[in-house]
């Protein structure tokens, strides 16, 4: 705790707005049914309300409140994003890990089977699972983790790949410590800098891609409030010269500068890279 | 400028570097002086703050470090106030750096000429058809073989030794007044730090440039330098003459330089004749894909004695521990452990079998898993092999710490970050300790410290060996080494034994060839070490 103290002391005032950012989305999607004026989908006036009154920021396509769907949307979309991620990182860093450990055949299959996936754009990749699979969030978390894992899956295999022929490694194998054992007491503690950087960056991929499959109508189905499908449902306003589905799309961006700030932060401190 | 000749001074330098921490000296208050066409030795154990020195002579500091104090004046230029643009047009042109590991220092993807003439041309010395021309006349003088075509090669096509001389050669090409050279033959292999150091001597004398020459190895500088200075924790032990400095050292520091080396280890009675050997490795083959390393390697390692394993780089000596440890499978032939044939892979031998054989590497920086505490190092096996846990785990691991010197109460909880290098290496005997072996297999595990500490690690070894009856498997390149502590020597060469013997036996004539050109080759506590050697190898050499 102490440690985590001193870096957070000497964080450059970038990694500060991220943090503070994440952490204030943290907080509103957790607290979404405190914090919102509304129920998610409740309906409170006339479609495409203006901003003022009991609605601050207007109404969408249904007479839902904007403000509300905003905060729920915070919850489903994050918290969907970040399930996904976590995900994710077990089934590709937990393979890949294994993979660059054992090397030989094993290593051989897995990364067939992983450049295979890779080979297929991912978009489309999903588009058909989901086709195939039904749009469920069940299905959606996991296929778009699959795909995901594939990229993590790279870069635990270089990590122990690299960290496997240190002598320490060596002398583990030597005393007889099982795969595990090497695993997760030699080669992933010595890895998890990298790996959490790399949490950041992925998180933020996978939560653009849950937006864009709801923009597309796969993701998210309603009437679950969710920043992608907001976009595409209030999209006709921009027409009228109406900033409102402007603002799913600005906390998306928000959201990912923010967390950058805090991977680049954490990334600069994992490198060794000072001031 | 009041004495003409006097190239480089410094007068009461601090440099203080910055890190977490705080700030540490690294060196204080120096005063040095070098004449034009003088070499000057600087020798100390590593953190004595000689290549801080070494660089500021350059008016140059590491990142995080920053001059305090002093003056630096180079050919009457303040270089600690000149600015950055007047300190770039010195650098290359008229002062040259030659570091250790030329690996690193050369660009990969650039040919050797290239980059030997880049500073000059830049520097507008001379046009890229004059530099080319001095860099083949210095490539000749720092006889490197076709000295025409070399510089056509890039880095990784030539040998570690000729990149050295490469680099000394592209130091020169501008004709700077100073060099400094740091600790450049300490990354080669005995028998081609001679050739390096002979050529860099004849081509200093030849163009008249001043040098600096840093090293820890005493008996090195003794060859290039006419006056020496000691330094220890940045600040000047002693200074004079190299030949004053050699017959008659005053501070107590600098004689316990010079004493070193001088350890033996106890004597061991002679063997009786037909006891089983502990280990015997028969007729070994062994290849890495299809490059063949080892070759018909039979040895016998008996109960309680050292064998000492010496060769230079490539000659396959850490192959073989790789094998005797199981990372290696071998091809062909076979180790035995107490009689029983052990299974060609680690994965294949049982945990007892791994225990009684136990390995302490070179390294002690990547021996150690950084994120474990010194507690979790020896703990493990503790409980691995011996299924020792709490209260009894606890009291072994301090007996442990003990026993290899150092104090449990301040170390057990240290992350080997917070250790220093021969710390680190204690750490990872007591590690090898803690599974109680029979047979520990040491490979080159003083070649990265400092001779000192080395010596330490040796006095270590043997007091061990003593009390627990131990065999110790030495593999190292340094023959100082092995005339202090082995019982055995075998000399390999190019994946063969060539020669093995009793320690007696092989430290007098006759000698093979080989075996007689690595003893030869070991530097010397004298002046004219270099000279009488050179003299000795032009007269036997065929004419």
């Amino acid at each position: 705790m102490a440690d985590l103290a001193t870096a957070l002391r000497s964080a450059p005032p970038s990694a500060w707005f991220g943090i503070s950012v994440s952490a204030l989305y943290v907080f509103v999607a957790l607290g979404a049914p405190v914090v919102a004026p509304f129920g998610e989908t409740q309906v409170v006036g006339p479609a495409f309300a203006p901003w003022g009154g009991a609605s601050p920021l207007g109404t969408d396509n249904l007479g839902r409140d904007m403000a509300t769907r905003l905060i729920y949307g915070a919850r489903n979309t994050v918290g969907i994003a970040v399930v996904t991620t976590v995900l994710a990182f077990l089934i590709g860093g937990g393979i890949g890990l294994i993979s660059g450990t054992v090397r030989g055949w094993v290593d051989q299959v897995l990364g067939r089977i992983v450049d295979v996936m890779m080979a297929i754009p991912s978009l489309i990749f999903s588009l058909l699972l989901l086709a195939i699979f039904g749009t469920s969030v069940v299905s959606m978390i996991t296929i778009i983790a699959l795909i995901e894992a594939t990229r993590i899956f790279r870069l635990a295999r270089a990590l122990a790949l690299g960290i496997a022929v240190l002598d320490y490694v060596e002398a583990a194998k030597l005393r007889g410590e099982g795969l595990i054992w090497l695993i997760t007491r030699e080669i992933l503690p010595n890895a998890t800098a990298p790996l959490i950087a790399e949490f950041g960056l992925r998180f933020c991929f996978v939560f653009l891609f849950i937006s864009a499959l709801s923009f597309l109508g796969l993701g998210i189905q309603p009437p679950t409030a969710d920043w992608g499908s907001m976009v595409r449902d209030n999209a006709a306003l921009i027409s009228y010269g109406d900033i409102t589905p402007l603002l799913p799309a600005g906390a998306i961006a928000l959201l990912t500068v923010a967390v950058n700030f805090v991977v680049d932060w954490l990334l600069h401190r994992s490198s060794g890279l000072k001031d | 400028m009041t004495v003409p000749d006097t190239l480089l001074t410094m007068r009461g330098l601090a440099i203080e570097g910055r890190s977490e921490r705080g700030t540490t000296q690294i060196v204080t208050g120096i005063d040095l002086n070098l004449k034009r066409g003088e070499v000057l030795g600087l020798i100390g154990e590593s953190g004595a703050g000689k290549s801080t020195l070494g660089l500021a002579a350059m008016g140059y500091t590491r990142d995080g470090c920053r001059i305090t104090a002093g003056s630096i004046v180079f050919d009457g230029i303040e270089l600690t106030t000149a600015g950055d643009e007047a300190r770039r047009r010195l650098r290359g042109s008229r002062i040259a750096y030659v570091a250790q590991s030329a690996a690193a220092a050369f660009n990969p993807a650039m040919r050797l000429i290239d980059q030997s003439v880049e500073i000059a041309v830049q520097h507008g010395v001379m046009n890229n058809a004059e530099a080319a021309a001095a860099a083949i006349a210095l490539y000749r003088r720092m006889q490197l073989p076709s000295p025409e075509e070399i510089g056509f090669r890039y880095p990784h096509q030539v040998s570690g030794g000729q990149l050295q001389r490469a680099m000394t050669a592209m130091a020169m090409v501008a004709r700077p007044d100073l060099i400094v050279f740091d600790e450049p033959t300490t990354a080669l292999d005995v028998t081609t730090q001679i050739e390096v150091l002979a050529a860099i001597r004849d081509a200093v004398e030849a163009i008249g440039t001043s040098a600096i020459y840093i090293s820890h190895d005493l008996a090195l500088v003794a060859q290039m330098a006419d006056r020496i200075m000691v330094l220890r924790h940045g600040r000047l032990v002693e200074e004079a003459d190299t030949r004053t400095m050699m017959a008659s050292p005053r501070q107590a520091y600098t004689k316990s330089l010079w004493a070193v080396r001088t350890f033996r280890a106890t004597r061991k009675p002679e063997m009786a004749a037909g006891t089983t050997p502990l280990l015997r490795v028969e007729r070994l083959t062994a290849a890495y894909d299809e490059t063949p390393v080892l070759q018909d390697v039979s040895l016998d390692l008996h109960r309680g004695r050292t064998v000492a394993v010496v060769g230079e780089s490539g000659s396959g000596k850490s192959t073989l521990a790789r094998v005797i440890t199981g990372l290696l499978p071998p091809r062909q032939g076979s180790v035995a452990f107490e009689g029983k044939t052990l299974a060609g892979s680690y994965r294949g031998r049982s945990p007892e079998e791994l225990r009684r054989v136990q390995m302490i590497v070179q390294m002690p920086d990547t021996a150690l898993n950084p994120r474990q505490r010194v507690r979790d190092a020896i703990g493990r096996p503790l409980k691995f092999y011996l299924g020792l846990t709490g209260e009894a785990r606890e009291r072994r691991m301090r007996e442990l710490l003990t026993e290899i010197e150092l104090d449990p109460d301040q170390y057990v909880d240290r992350y080997p970050a917070e250790l220093s290098g021969g710390q680190k290496q204690r750490v990872c005997i007591a590690r090898a300790l803690a599974a109680e072996p029979a047979l520990l297999i040491c490979d080159e595990i003083t070649s990265a410290l400092d001779q000192l500490v080395a010596e330490e690690m040796l006095k270590l070894l043997d007091r061990l060996q003593r009390e627990r009856g131990l065999t110790y498997l030495f593999i190292t390149h340094d023959l100082a080494t092995v005339r202090a502590i082995a019982d055995e020597v075998v000399v390999m060469k190019d994946g063969r034994i060539v020669e093995a013997g009793p320690r007696d036996r092989m430290f007098a004539p006759p000698h093979h060839p080989y075996t007689d050109l690595l003893l030869s080759s070991v530097p010397e506590m004298d002046p004219d070490w270099l000279d009488r050697l050179l003299d000795q190898r032009k007269a036997q050499a065929p004419s």
